[in-house]
């Protein structure tokens, strides 16, 4: 299965990177965690991401669209990078997990959430949604 | 699965590290077989105290400590039958000290080396193809008899006297755990991609039964082929099988309707290909290329791959590049099952008659006598040239031979339509 594994933003990651040793320190850490994921054959792809000062959101209204300037408040709910991995199942991914150094200078959080399979959108998505969703590849291929 | 927490952790434990664990204790004990047992005997011990204990914080290395007393056990063991009392009290005391490091030394393994030299030995030469198969998935793969039984339409009992033979014969030809280096690295290496590539393709494309995809094998190969690639960074064809892999697997939900039919590969919905996949492929066989192995049969596979995958639409497609790659692959890669491929992808860049005549050159060749495929592409290109009743009659041959449910049902409607 693939899974998602997000690293919770704190507020030093906020700040962005400043050099120091520690920082070089967890780079060397995260560069061997990266490769035992690589060696076996989990890491399908991850980036870390840049603080929410960079970032831009879209608050939807109805028919309204706002755009909003990061940083942004709620820091502990914000995302600092994040993992694609493919796993045999959740436990596999927590124990992974298990064995990642601290990402952050402090107390921090990693979540892990599974991508939606093929099949899990047999019984939710409705004949029409689907048949409209094919659709597109074919109105693609004829135009 | 078991339901209490630590249990499941064990479990997820014990996956990620038996393969590095057998690697380990085979390298120490030269013996795959008593590896295993030490292995699982390390498995047995943390079933018991980590219920009580917790799951320690460095669970890899306890598991690996386990099983090395138990290997230092045994060594003593089999050294006090075969010596005399009086000789070995005066000599174990240093012995344990060499034995410690030497054990250190077998289970510290931050490059993998001893993960790669284990799948060196699960796929040596000695061995079947189906026999390696099996055994690669047991000790790399981590699954167990049951599992690769129900992967390969198998029983237990089949797959286990397979993996038996298999570990018999690894020991009869005294097999090495080491990586192979140098001319004999280039000697031994197609014999691990073969088997990478065969339990992909029987994930890919069952020959029997009702199945026409396995993923969670395609989803072992894969693995299996992104290990050998972090381990094997500078192997051109392994990074080629990787590519190949990871482009036909992207293809895998679009492959099959929800009712289980086949879709071919130009009618599939494009939508449907996984794009993360196709990325790794294309990144991988850019590697291939940077590294001078842009002619290696798995590299030029995964070539023909990405160009269908660079088509956002089917008749994007680049038939012309397809068909100069398959004159190159037959060149590295001879075999009646390409030239086919050949003829169909000249049929699509210079028309049908182009692939009849290819395909009349080879329609004798034995290993093409009884092989479905055949009698469809004449079927296809007849139909093209408009010779409807010829079409529907190489339809209906091509689905008397087709090896699933599936395969045949899509030749029979084929037919029908002619």
């Amino acid at each position: 299965m693939r899974v998602m594994v997000f690293v919770k933003a704190t507020e030093d990651s906020e700040q962005g990177m400043q050099p120091s040793p520690e920082l070089s320190q967890m780079f060397v850490d995260m560069g061997k965690f990266n490769e035992e994921l690589v060696n076996a054959g989990v890491l399908v792809a991850g980036d870390g991401l840049k603080p929410s000062s960079f970032g831009k959101r879209v608050a939807f209204d109805g028919p309204g669209r706002t755009v909003i300037d990061g940083p942004f408040a709620e820091t502990r709910e914000l995302v600092a990078g994040y993992w694609i991995w493919e796993v045999k199942d959740m436990n596999e991914a927590v124990e992974w997990v298990k064995r990642c150094p601290n990402p952050m200078f402090g107390p921090s959080e990693i979540e892990i959430r599974p991508v939606y399979e093929m099949e899990d959108f047999v019984d939710v998505i409705p004949e029409e949604a689907a048949a409209i969703h094919d659709g597109v590849g074919e109105k693609l291929a004829n135009r | 699965m078991a339901a209490d927490p630590t249990q499941r952790a064990i479990e997820a434990v014990f996956r990620i590290e038996l393969a590095r664990l057998i690697a380990g204790l085979a390298r120490l004990t030269r013996d795959v077989d008593r590896a295993e047992e030490l292995a699982q005997d390390a498995l047995l011990v943390a079933m018991t105290e980590w219920p009580a204990s917790g799951v320690p914080a460095n669970p890899g290395a306890w598991l690996m400590a386990a099983a090395k007393r138990r290997a230092i056990d045994g060594i003593r063991h089999i050294q006090m039958r075969e010596r005399k009392h009086a000789e070995i009290a005066r000599e174990l005391d240093e012995e344990q000290g060499m034995s410690a490091d030497a054990l250190e030394a077998a289970l510290d393994d931050p490059l993998g080396d001893e993960l790669l030299g284990l799948i060196f030995a699960a796929c040596h030469p000695v061995i079947g193809p189906e026999g390696r198969a099996a055994l690669t998935l047991r000790l790399v793969g981590g699954l167990t008899v049951e599992e690769i039984a129900r992967a390969f339409l198998s029983n237990e009992a089949a797959i286990a006297a397979r993996i038996t033979r298999a570990k018999k014969a690894i020991a009869k030809a005294g097999v090495a755990f080491a990586v192979p280096r140098g001319a004999e690295l280039a000697a031994r290496l197609p014999s691990v991609l073969e088997v990478v590539y065969l339990i992909f393709n029987e994930g890919y494309a069952a020959t029997a039964g009702l199945s026409l995809v396995r993923p969670p094998l395609c989803g072992e190969a894969q693995r299996l082929g992104r290990i050998l690639a972090g381990l094997m960074p500078e192997q051109p064809e392994v990074l080629g099988l990787l590519a190949l892999m990871e482009i036909q697997a992207s293809r895998l939900a679009a492959r099959a309707r929800p009712d289980g039919q086949f879709v071919p590969l130009t009618e599939q919905n494009r939508a449907r290909w996984d794009p993360l996949l196709i990325r790794r492929g294309l990144n991988a066989l850019a590697r291939v290329e940077a590294l001078g192995g842009a002619d290696g049969p798995y590299a030029l596979q995964a070539a023909l791959a990405a160009c269908h995958a660079r088509a956002r639409r089917a008749e994007d497609t680049d038939w012309r590049r397809i068909a100069a790659l398959y004159d190159r692959l037959r060149q590295v890669m001879p075999s009646p099952v390409v030239e086919l491929n050949r003829a169909v992808a000249h049929s699509m860049a210079s028309g049908p008659d182009a692939g009849l005549a290819l395909v009349d050159a080879i329609a004798d060749a034995a290993a093409l006598r009884r092989y479905a495929p055949l009698p469809a592409a004449r079927g296809d290109f007849l139909l093209r040239a408009g010779r409807r009743a010829e079409a529907k009659a190489q339809f209906e041959a091509a689905a008397a031979l087709a090896g699933n449910d599936r395969e045949r049902d899509y030749l029979l409607r084929r037919a029908a339509d002619c």
